[in-house]
This record gives C-alpha cells, sequence and structure tokens, in this order.
C-alpha cells in the first residue's frame, strides 16, 4: 500500500522540481482530479455495486443487505459497516495476511466518512426494536493501486449504496421472515464526498497518484456533505499543516465535492 | 453438493437443462486476457454468472525465504471469494474450502508452469472470485492458465477447465449452481489438451462405473471448448481481433 510503495529518489525529486513551476508528473493541475469513471451493478447478485476508476486506481464495491442483530445500545438503529481490502493482485508489494495498518485506516476513513454524513438513514432499518435490524455492509475490493485509495473506496461504497435496493423484512415473535422480494431503494439522507489532498514540500496537490503519493509528507482527506457541510477529516503522514492550509483544503474539498457529487448523484436507484 | 432436492426440474422430456442450455452445451464464457496494470499478467472470465478476476506476479524473490527452492521456482496460488460474491454475506478470511481450492489449483497448474526454470523464485497467483455461481474453480483455472500465459511465463500446455455431473440420471456438461445443489454427481475436471494430460480431478456423488467414464469424457470435451476461447482471448491481446 501506499506506505510501501517503492519510489526512487530521481523521481521523487521529478516530482518537487516539477511543482515548483506549478506542474505535475502527469501535466494536471494542483486542484485538478485525474479522471473518475464510476459503473454500478457490477455485481448483480450484490445488493448494489460499484466499479470506479480514478486513473489507473481500481476499487469494486459490493453491499450486501441482511437480518443482523443490533448493538446493544443502539437497538433502535440497524448497522452500516464498511470495510476495505487491498487485493494482493493490486501491487506487487501487497502481501495477503491480516490486514495491516494503513489498510485499516483506510477502511475507518471510508467507513467514517459515510457514516458521520449520515448517508444511510439507519433508523428506518429496524425490524424489531432491540432484537432484529437490516444490516448494511459495503466491502469494498482495491483490484489495481495507483493512490488515492481513500477517494475511490468512498466514493465506490457511496456509489453502491446509491444504487442499492433492498429486501423487506418482518418480525415473526421470534425470528425475521423475508416478506418482499420486491427490493426498496436504501434510505439515503445525503452524498458525502470525499476529497484527498497531499502536500508535497509547500504544495497542496488534489487526488496524489502512486507516485505523487509515495513523494507526500502529509495528506488530509475531507469528507462533506450535499448542504456542503464538512462531516470527516483525516490528517495522516509524519508532515504537518499550517492552520491557513487546511482552511484551503476545506475550501477546495468542498468546491470538487459538488462536482463529484453530481456524478454520483447520477447512479441513484440505478439498478 | 446440499440437499439432494428432487422437486425441482433439472432436465426435462426434451433434453433441456433448468437453464435451458442441452446436455452438452456449456455456459457462456467470456475470456479477456490482461487488464490489471500493476501485476505481471491478468485474466478475467465470465463463466456463466461467475465472475472471476487474477493476477499473478512473478518470477519474483520469495520471502519467506525458507520457502524459496535452490532447484526450482514454487507457484503460489490464493483462491480467494469477495464477502459479495455469493448470496449471504461472506467473511472475508480465507475459510477451509478456498485453502483446499488453491491447493488443488496449485497443483493443477503445476504440471504446465515450467518452474525448473526459475529457481529461488516464486511465482505468485492470485485468484479472485467478483461472483460465484458454482464452477468457480474451474473458470479460476482456466483464467489463471491464460493470466500466466500473459504473464510470458514458460509453460508445456495451458490448462483448461470444466465440469461434467451428472443430472436427472444423465451426464451433462458444466454444472451450474443449482444443478451442483440439486444435481447426483459433480466432477471438476482439469485437463492439457496439446499434453492430454488430467491435472484437476474431483468428484462428489455417485457415478456407476460407465457414468464414470462418460463423466471424464463429456467433461474433456468442455475442456477443449474452454481451450480454444483461452487461445483466443491471448490472441485477441497480442494480436488484435482477427481470424484466429
Amino acid at each position: 500500500m501506499a506506505s510501501t510503495s517503492v519510489i526512487d529518489e530521481l523521481k521523487k525529486s521529478q516530482i518537487i522540481d516539477l511543482l515548483d513551476d506549478g506542474k505535475r508528473v502527469d501535466g494536471r493541475a494542483l486542484d485538478e482530479f485525474r479522471t473518475i469513471t464510476i459503473e454500478t451493478n457490477a455485481i448483480p447478485k450484490a445488493n448494489g455495486s460499484a466499479r470506479v476508476r480514478i486513473g489507473d486506481t481500481e476499487v469494486i464495491c459490493g453491499i450486501k443487505i441482511q437480518p443482523d442483530r443490533p448493538f446493544p445500545d443502539t437497538g433502535d438503529k440497524g448497522l452500516f459497516i464498511c470495510t476495505a481490502e487491498l487485493l494482493p493482485l493490486s501491487h506487487p508489494t501487497v502481501e495477503t495476511g491480516p490486514p495491516q495498518p494503513p489498510v485499516i485506516e483506510l477502511a475507518r476513513v471510508v467507513d467514517r466518512g459515510i457514516r458521520e454524513s449520515h448517508m444511510v438513514d439507519v433508523s428506518q432499518l429496524v425490524i424489531e426494536k432491540d432484537k432484529s435490524v437490516i444490516g448494511v455492509f459495503a466491502d469494498n475490493v482495491v483490484v489495481d493501486y495507483d493512490g488515492n485509495l481513500f477517494d475511490a473506496c468512498s466514493y465506490a461504497s457511496t456509489a453502491a449504496l446509491l444504487s442499492s435496493k433492498t429486501p423487506k423484512w418482518s418480525w415473526t415473535g421470534d425470528a425475521p421472515k423475508l416478506v418482499d422480494e420486491d427490493e426498496s431503494v436504501l434510505p439515503i439522507n445525503t452524498i458525502p464526498v470525499s476529497v484527498t489532498m497531499g502536500k508535497i514540500g509547500r504544495h497542496i496537490i488534489v487526488d496524489p497518484n502512486g507516485d505523487e503519493w509515495a513523494s507526500m509528507d502529509a495528506r488530509i482527506t475531507i469528507t462533506s456533505d450535499s448542504d456542503g457541510n464538512i462531516c470527516a477529516l483525516q490528517k495522516g503522514g509524519s508532515g504537518g499543516f499550517t492552520q491557513d492550509e487546511v482552511n484551503r483544503c476545506g475550501e477546495i474539498s468542498v468546491r470538487l465535492g459538488a462536482k463529484i457529487r453530481e456524478k454520483l448523484q447520477a447512479h441513484r436507484g440505478s439498478q | 453438493m446440499g440437499g439432494r432436492d428432487t422437486t425441482m426440474v433439472l432436465l426435462d422430456e426434451n433434453g433441456v437443462r433448468c437453464d435451458g442450455r442441452k446436455i452438452d452445451e456449456p455456459r457462456r464464457i467470456m475470456i479477456k486476457a490482461g487488464g490489471l496494470k500493476n501485476a505481471d499478467g491478468s485474466a478475467y472470465i465470465e463463466f456463466g454468472d461467475n465472475k472471476i478476476l487474477v493476477g499473478v506476479f512473478g518470477p519474483r524473490d520469495v520471502h519467506p525465504k525458507h520457502m524459496s527452492n535452490t532447484d526450482t521456482g514454487i507457484l503460489r496460488v490464493r483462491y480467494h471469494m469477495e464477502p459479495f460474491s455469493v448470496s449471504e454475506r461472506k467473511n472475508p478470511a480465507p475459510s477451509r474450502r478456498e485453502i483446499e481450492i488453491s491447493k488443488v489449483i496449485k497443483e493443477a497448474l503445476e504440471p504446465a508452469v515450467m518452474l525448473e526454470k526459475f529457481p529461488r523464485t516464486a511465482v505468485d497467483v492470485f485468484i479472485e472470485v467478483l461472483q460465484a455461481d458454482g464452477g468457480t474453480r474451474c473458470a479460476a483455472l482456466s483464467a489463471a492458465s491464460v493470466a500466466l500465459a500473459d504473464a510470458g511465463i514458460p509453460m508445456r500446455d495451458m490448462v483448461a477447465a470444466c465440469a461434467s455431473g451428472k443430472v436427472a440420471d444423465t451426464i451433462v456438461l458444466d454444472i451450474n449452481n443449482e444443478e451442483d445443489q440439486a444435481g447426483q454427481a459433480d466432477m471438476p475436471i482439469g485437463y492439457m489438451p496439446s499434453l492430454e494430460k488430467i491435472t484437476l480431478l474431483q468428484l462428489d456423488g455417485i457415478l456407476t462405473p460407465d457414468e464414470y467414464k462418460k463423466c471424464v469424457d463429456v467433461g474433456i470435451a468442455g475442456c477443449k471448448i474452454v481451450y480454444e476461447l483461452q487461445k483466443k482471448a491471448l490472441y485477441e491481446k497480442y494480436f488484435g481481433k482477427g481470424d484466429n
């Protein structure tokens, strides 16, 4: 993953030299995303799914919706759980086995962005209070790696959720019973969009590619909702940001997020 | 295999199966060579409703080092299903079933790959089942062969795979999920058509000695169909579409 990618010093100094002239290795503007493609219903057997590409980074997300037990302290809410995994075929340095800390962070940041925006209205996902609720699992798998997995997983999850249909269950006294295979759309409140920025030297760049990712001093992922409010944030990497930079990153995230939200919105109920 | 449900009509009086196929007809098969940027070789297969992605790395250094062999290269295979690939969400951790399938696929590929040319190295094959619908191991093995060839790894032959089985007392080609659940026997076969060698063979279900022979025969015929599609996929990637 990101922190283990190997980049030679020459490439890194080239990236920095170009940035000093206001340019990037792949010719993009500093606040420009790579091409984003979103394909929903890639896995027809899942309740919702999406295949998202940001440049050469590719992520597949599948949604599974099934009855589950509620958490003891939130018996009046359904579950939303988001995971992310780097498949070993996504990059030569990825190894099998238990997930490494960077991948655990990835899954948690993606989960938090969607959860904190209250995108999925979990209060409507209750079959019987305190006994049975509907669980929504968004499982992301990274198929090809070229930087910025945070946004790729986030868009894949969001697009997959927007295209999801949920079956209906009723409570029979001791167990949930499937009553309606004729699926309805998931209760959706808002569309969260994350924007990840990297800091290299004194420059802030949007959507770092794999080489840029490996050269970064620090990064920041800011998620905004449909109202243009910021709902989740994660700073990473061993460098720091000034207050002014953090403010600027917030503005960039809301501005670019609005454009990407339009792309995601097009997949609402698309199944 | 599960319960032997006899209520479902698996084969009607005209010899048409539950999904409309004839007894010797495979499901729709689409194989694509390449597609992944970071992998040294890759392939994607759609076999009926199965959707499987395979990436190959190597020959490369072996980690952990003690696994390396000074006389030959080693082949490592991981067969893995995504949590969303089956009806009920699957725990992402590898199951005993996945570990066994990884092993039989590895042993099916080993005779094909000229590992002795790369001592002290490993060739890693990563199989990701995006959607499963019965017969994943055969589809995965067929795609893995194409991905190995795409990685430029010297091979004696490609392994093509297809299952045969017994449904409603009839030997049929390419068992689907319903036939696997409710049928009488399932026999996955991996076969190197040019070398005429079977490298994967499993069976669950009961067959008479005659049915057994018939089943192998039908399965190999299926492998030969898959083999042509494997060659076509490689041809299309390296020589463009056109007459093969």
